[in-house]
């Protein structure tokens, strides 16, 4: 049995089909990078397997258990834990308490110093170790980062979904920042992530999967997707559409 | 030091506080009840809209209920009974509101809460011009004003204390969560319905029960002294000055701003109305969280 | 029975859909959750009032001096007490609870200037309260008066939103008021005009309820609650909603009035409100 498998996602708003009966499995343990050009329904796909968005139509499952339309608070304590596309964190509490928040409230429930030492190896994990008790608003947008990807690890998933975590980094952090998503592959955590920079997906996703128009048209080994005519044209296309 | 700070000081305040009443005269008692009452009323109102900004509206209305209840059952029922159906129907009024808009996003909670009072007032009315036949009831308990002020002191202190207990569990944690960023909140496995409603039917109960424990001063009342829509407004105002989200900030807010409307309303009858709406837009602008956070902000500019 | 509450039902409704009319611009425009929209509305009928019996001033032409004035007010409103609002708050969210407070505080200062300068009774004037028949049923031709200066005022905003640049302009930042500078879009200028309008229409309407209904300086909180209602079952900032969603509730509230109680409308509001709430709260004319 597949880990992930999404089977005929839909999305509809309104007469928009934002995901178009999208089918693909992941296997325990893959890293995947899920591409596209813009608007072709990539963060909607997150938003459909994370539970922030009911589906229209189709099933997705993690290990056979039904993630689709369920509150985004099940899917939680169900594995799976993702970033946002605008970094999101709690400005007003610390590195500590943001990064405590999935720990306790996730699949173990963790609580009092089992919470903060869980906590604390998630910001060890991303190199804020020792900021613990900083206020999480003060932060540059890289640490910001960082802090975003430490609450996901600390949630110990089984599924991260990074929605297009790399995005706005310079060329260094951007070094620093492939370099931690890989160290996530020795702890057998399985990735679906949205990324735009063929660098990063090159380096870190064995597979890719490619998205347009809401359309699932490419998915295989990254280098064939990547020299795929259809998926050139798809990203042609919008270099077209924005000259 | 901090074992002192958090434990001693309040204890020893909470004991000054029960032995005053043996040195207070009548109009010193009715401050301190008035006092005691409004740090209640703003501290349970904080316990749920501080950390989730959920701005609740309805204080009046399980503020009232509860006066009201005590008002239609003190000749039947026993007085400890009559508390308990207070907090009972405060909780299942809370229920249904929460019920119904805490699901949804902030803004219908707030208008639900905003009409509230006036709806159950409306509700009242009718049923006792049409059912009952009469408007206006009278409470005869055998309680003096020492009595009250002790009772609405213990809830008072049971308030803070649970406000701090809560602070420090699961729950607490969540409800600021929930303050920051609900959609954070949710992925990261907090069932937001849940939390904001046991938040608010904790909070509403409370507030009912002040309610209950503070209508026999009235001695006569009907629906539209039990509904008076002050007692919303100066919550609110109390626990924005003091710091909605800080433990003592409620009760800080309360004690200064009590005194003054007391002035203001003996002093300024006809302005009254017009001086509060002025003080309360100037906390808005001039101090949005509060004076606790003012202060801090102020220590760390300084020390930058 | 049923025609009679039909037609006063509608003609109820016309006042209701103006006010909600005047709020859901406030609120899909400016963004400011405006809780202080019915003491407009009762400014506007105290001053109706006092025009009327203290200058001999027809009711209409009052009326088209309160929609001027009202706009005022409400330019000076945002000007001075909601633009620091947004300012502050940027991008952060913030406006909405701010909103939500100051005009909580404003509710009780309008409330206080009101109950200082016309008292806490209930006012009402005698104007035009002759019947006239209409599809053979009775009623006062002040109603009617009222219902047709509702209908212009909302006629003429519904198509000057939907025909003319300026109502574009509006409809575009109440979509979206962080991609409309991108076109070149004055979004603070926009705010204030919408919030502007939208007190502009809470004072017509007031002067209209002014001219059949009594009423008194503190019942603020019911106009405010059934504008409220109104705009949520008919779907924020939909301007078609809130005047279908006002004449609905102009009939049931006549219908709970004459068949049950003239005690429980507020009673009705609330009740059309869970049903929204529980059924459709994304609103009831909006396609899912």
């Amino acid at each position: 049995m597949s880990f992930l498998t999404i089977d005929k996602a839909t999305k509809r708003f309104g007469g928009l089909t934002a995901v178009n009966e999208v089918s693909f499995t992941l296997q325990e343990g893959e890293i995947a990078g899920l591409l596209g050009p813009n608007g072709s329904g990539k963060t909607t796909l997150i938003n459909l397997v994370s539970g922030a968005l009911p589906v229209s139509g189709g099933v997705i499952t993690l290990e056979g258990k039904t993630l689709s339309s369920r509150r985004p608070d099940v899917v939680a304590r169900a594995g799976v834990a993702r970033t946002f596309q605008l970094v999101r964190i709690l400005p007003s509490l610390t590195l500590m308490e943001n990064v405590m928040i999935p720990a306790v409230f996730g699949a173990k429930a963790h609580w009092g110093r089992a919470a903060e030492v869980v906590a604390e190896t998630a910001l060890a994990q991303v190199g804020l170790k020792g900021r613990e008790g900083l206020r999480a608003g003060d932060l540059t947008y890289i640490d910001q980062k960082r802090l975003e990807l430490a609450r996901a690890l600390a949630a110990e998933p089984r599924l991260l979904l990074l929605d297009e975590w790399l995005a706005g980094l310079n060329p260094t952090e951007l070094q620093q920042g492939i370099a931690l998503i890989r160290s996530l592959r020795e702890t057998g955590i399985t990735v679906l992530m949205v990324e735009h920079i063929m660098e990063a997906v090159r380096a870190l996703c064995p597979r890719a999967l490619v998205m347009n128009s809401g359309i699932l048209i490419a998915d295989g080994e990254t280098g064939a997707v990547l020299s795929d005519p259809q998926v050139i044209a798809a990203y042609l296309g919008q270099v077209d559409a924005h000259a | 030091m901090r074992i002192f700070l958090t434990y001693a000081l309040p204890l020893a305040a909470l004991a000054l506080l029960a032995i005053a009443p043996l040195y207070a005269s009548a109009y010193q008692l009715g401050l301190l009840l008035g006092i005691a009452t409004y740090v209640t009323l703003a501290s349970a109102w904080a316990l749920f809209s501080g950390h989730t900004r959920y701005i609740s509206l309805a204080t009046v209305a399980f503020y009232g209920t509860g006066a009201y209840t005590v008002a239609v059952l003190n000749e039947s029922l026993p007085y400890p009974m009559v508390l308990a159906t207070a907090g009972l129907i405060g909780a299942g009024l809370a229920l249904v509101v929460g019920l119904s808009t805490l699901r949804l996003a902030g803004i219908y909670f707030v208008i639900f809460s905003f009409g509230l009072s006036e709806l159950i007032r409306e509700l009242i009315t009718w049923y006792e011009v049409n059912v009952t036949g009469t408007l206006g009831r009278y409470i005869f308990l055998d309680l003096t004003p020492q009595d009250i002020y002790w009772q609405m002191l213990g809830l008072g202190a049971v308030t803070i204390a649970l406000t701090a207990w809560i602070h420090r569990r699961r729950l607490g944690l969540a409800l600021r969560v929930i303050g920051d960023d609900e959609t954070v909140a949710a992925h990261s496995g907090i069932h937001l319905a849940r939390v904001k409603l046991i938040a608010f039917v904790l909070a509403s109960t409370i507030i009912t029960l002040a309610g209950a424990i503070a209508s026999p001063r009235w001695v006569y009342v009907e629906p539209s002294i039990v509904f008076n829509p002050t007692v919303s407004f100066l919550t609110v105002i109390m626990a924005l000055l003091g710091g909605a989200n800080r433990l003592w900030g409620p009760a800080l807010g309360a004690v200064p701003l009590f005194l003054i409307f007391e002035w203001l309303s003996s002093d300024f009858p006809d302005t009254y109305p017009i001086l509060l709406g002025l003080l309360f837009i100037g906390v808005v602008f001039l101090l949005p969280h509060g004076v606790l956070a003012g202060i801090e902000q102020l220590r760390q500019r300084r020390k930058a | 029975m049923l025609l009679t509450t039909l037609i006063l039902g509608v003609v109820l409704g016309g006042t209701y859909a103006l006010l909600a009319l005047g709020l859901t611009l406030q609120y899909g425009i400016a963004r400011i959750m405006n809780l202080a929209y019915g003491e407009l509305t009762l400014i506007a009928a105290f001053l109706l009032v006092w025009a009327f019996q203290g200058l001999g001033l027809s009711p209409l032409v009052a009326i088209l001096l309160l929609a001027p004035a009202g706009y005022a007010l409400g330019w000076a409103l945002y000007t001075l007490m909601m633009r620091p609002l947004v300012k502050r708050s940027g991008a952060s969210g913030r406006l909405e609870v701010d909103s939500i407070l100051a005009t909580f505080g404003l509710l009780f200062l309008i409330q206080g200037v009101l109950l200082l300068v016309f008292g806490p009774n209930f006012t009402s004037i005698s104007y035009l309260d002759r019947g006239v028949s209409v599809l053979g049923v009775t009623v006062a031709a002040n109603r009617l008066v009222a219902f047709g200066i509702c209908l212009v005022a909302g006629t003429a905003l519904v198509v000057a939103l939907a025909r003319t640049r300026w109502g574009l302009t509006l409809r575009a930042v109440a979509l979206s008021p962080v991609s409309a500078p991108l076109v070149g879009i004055n979004v603070d200028r926009a705010m204030r005009q919408g919030f502007a309008l939208g007190s502009s229409l809470a004072a017509v309407a007031g002067g209209t309820l002014a001219m059949y209904q009594t009423f008194s300086a503190t019942g603020g909180v019911v106009f405010t609650m059934k504008a409220l209602v109104i705009v949520i079952m008919g779907g924020v900032g939909n301007v078609g909603g809130a005047l279908a969603a006002g004449l609905a509730l102009g009939l049931v509230e006549t219908f709970v009035a004459t068949a049950i109680d003239p005690g429980l409308t507020l009673a009705a509001t609330f009740a059309l409100f869970l049903i929204v709430l529980l059924w459709r709260p994304e609103g009831l004319f909006r396609r899912r």
